[in-house]
């Protein structure tokens, strides 16, 4: 009997390994093994900042179709678009690194409160009831952009997120998701920004911060470059064009913004350095 | 039996997972979100009805004539699983859209315990070649539908307050035990 189960089990399991040995030659897919190459170059986060849907998908891609750059991985950044670029023989590109910035800065502003909001922790079921916070542009603090990071690169802090530049690639989950849309993604070497979101005018500004942005112009009309404009109720700022002009204008918009909402990013981006000391104990409150 | 009163007992009173406790593995491993859990289900349904089939003509050619009856199990998980991966390979090569949509479950499912149950079940049950496929189609369906609606709970549970110890894979066991309970109430309907 223990011979002939063996016997049976033993010519079953030959039987499925010839079919399978078979199958695999016959029904063998041609794959690009560069494809598996460029997947192996790439972070491997699937944060989707390179607009495809995953590492896998932008390996296909950036292989298979001629149009897709090698330098969209921004959570590799440089290194990244190189082996990229070197693998599937494209240009390899110079991306200018990024980072993403919070437009407000609702704690020193003093923004009123519509409501005390004590339902889901979520910055969208919030928003669902209107914005807790008098200005609807406000950072609603609940930290939906937190757990959106794929890179841990943003933690929460007096009723605010914090990113800390070093961690963050740009990936722009946090743009994605924030529903009072205040995240925005500026070169790292931007040189200045308005710390505000809000599309109201001024009066209606004023009313609800002490900080927010009124929409004055007065940096539009100052700025010797012509790169700063107001659009959609929001000032927009032409990195591109502002690196180019150089420091020859002594950012004089952060000078005579009589809010001084527009700022020189050195001195924010010191700022959040220092913030940095304790953020895991402050995220673990927040949790 | 009444083909309709063999779906309602299949789904809701004898629940391949909820009442027969197969295939847990999946039921907690791929309820995070429901799109995941549709994909799952979808590919139990395939598998399941494919392994029945396979393993009823084995069980009724081979081990019966022979009298090979008490290698059942073995054989059936050894068939099942140079099933699975034939089938993988036959779809990457010839229905690339649904070796898309199925493939990265194929390979969890080689031989889960719900898919043997299923192909264990119709053999004790002793239900001719239609009917075990009608059988082993309504199981796998009541395995989706408690699969997915395990994950629409878990999708609203993910921003639930909850104490830190019970978070995740602990709610979720929780929350099994809670839906089988639930199931609990068509006990004894159906036989």
């Amino acid at each position: 009997m223990i011979l002939q189960s063996l016997l049976v089990m033993l010519g079953l399991g030959l039987a499925c390994s010839a079919v399978l040995a078979v199958a695999s030659k016959l029904l063998a897919v041609e794959e690009d093994p560069r494809v598996e190459a460029v997947l192996e170059a790439l972070p491997g986060a699937n944060c989707g900042g390179c607009g495809f849907a995953g590492c896998e998908s932008y390996a296909a891609a950036a292989v298979n179709d001629p149009n897709v750059p090698a330098d969209r991985c921004c959570a590799g950044g440089a290194g990244t678009a190189a082996k990229v670029a070197a693998l599937t023989g494209k240009a390899a590109g110079s991306a200018e690194p990024m980072v993403a910035f919070r437009r407000c800065a609702k704690t020193e502003g003093n923004v009123k409160k519509l409501y005390d909001y004590q339902g889901v922790p979520s910055c969208a079921a919030a928003k669902q009831l209107g914005s807790p916070d008098a200005c609807g542009y406000s950072c609603i603090g609940l930290g939906d952009c937190m757990r959106a990071c794929p890179f841990d690169a943003m933690y929460m802090a007096h009723g605010m997120v914090h990113v800390i530049r070093e961690k963050c690639t740009a990936c722009g989950n946090c743009v994605r998701t924030c529903p009072n849309h205040i995240m925005e993604i500026v070169p790292q070497a931007a040189r200045v920004m308005v710390l505000c979101s809000s599309q109201d005018k001024g009066k209606a500004v004023t009313d609800v911060c002490d900080a927010g942005c009124i929409s004055c112009m007065k940096c539009v009309k100052e700025c010797p470059a012509k790169c700063i404009k107001l659009e959609g109720g929001v000032i927009r700022i032409d990195h591109a064009a502002c690196i180019a002009y150089g420091p020859e204008c002594q950012e004089v918009c952060a000078e005579k913004c009589p809010r001084s909402i527009l700022r020189r990013l050195g001195a924010t981006a010191e700022a959040h350095a220092h913030a940095h000391v304790e953020p895991q104990a402050e995220k673990e409150a927040v949790a | 039996m009444d083909y309709f009163l063999m779906l309602i007992s299949a789904i809701f009173v004898n629940n391949i997972l909820l009442a027969q406790y197969l295939g847990n593995c999946p039921f907690l491993g791929c309820s995070k979100e429901k799109g995941v859990a549709f994909g799952m289900g979808a590919a139990v349904i395939f598998v399941a009805v494919m392994a029945t089939a396979f393993t009823w003509i084995m069980q009724k050619w081979v081990l019966e004539p022979y009298g090979l009856g008490y290698l059942q199990t073995l054989v059936f998980i050894l068939v099942i699983a140079a099933l699975v991966q034939f089938v993988e390979m036959f779809l990457k090569k010839m229905v690339p859209p649904l070796y898309k949509a199925l493939g990265i479950f194929l390979p969890l499912i080689t031989t889960n315990c719900a898919v043997l149950g299923i192909a264990i079940l119709v053999q004790r049950k002793e239900f001719g070649l239609g009917m075990s496929l009608y059988y082993s189609f309504v199981a796998s369906l009541g395995f989706t539908l408690a699969l997915m609606l395990m994950a629409g709970i878990r999708e609203r549970l993910v921003i639930a307050r909850l104490p830190k110890s019970l978070q995740g894979t602990s709610i979720g066991l929780v929350m099994a035990g809670l839906m089988s309970l639930t199931f609990f109430a068509f006990k004894g309907m159906i036989e």
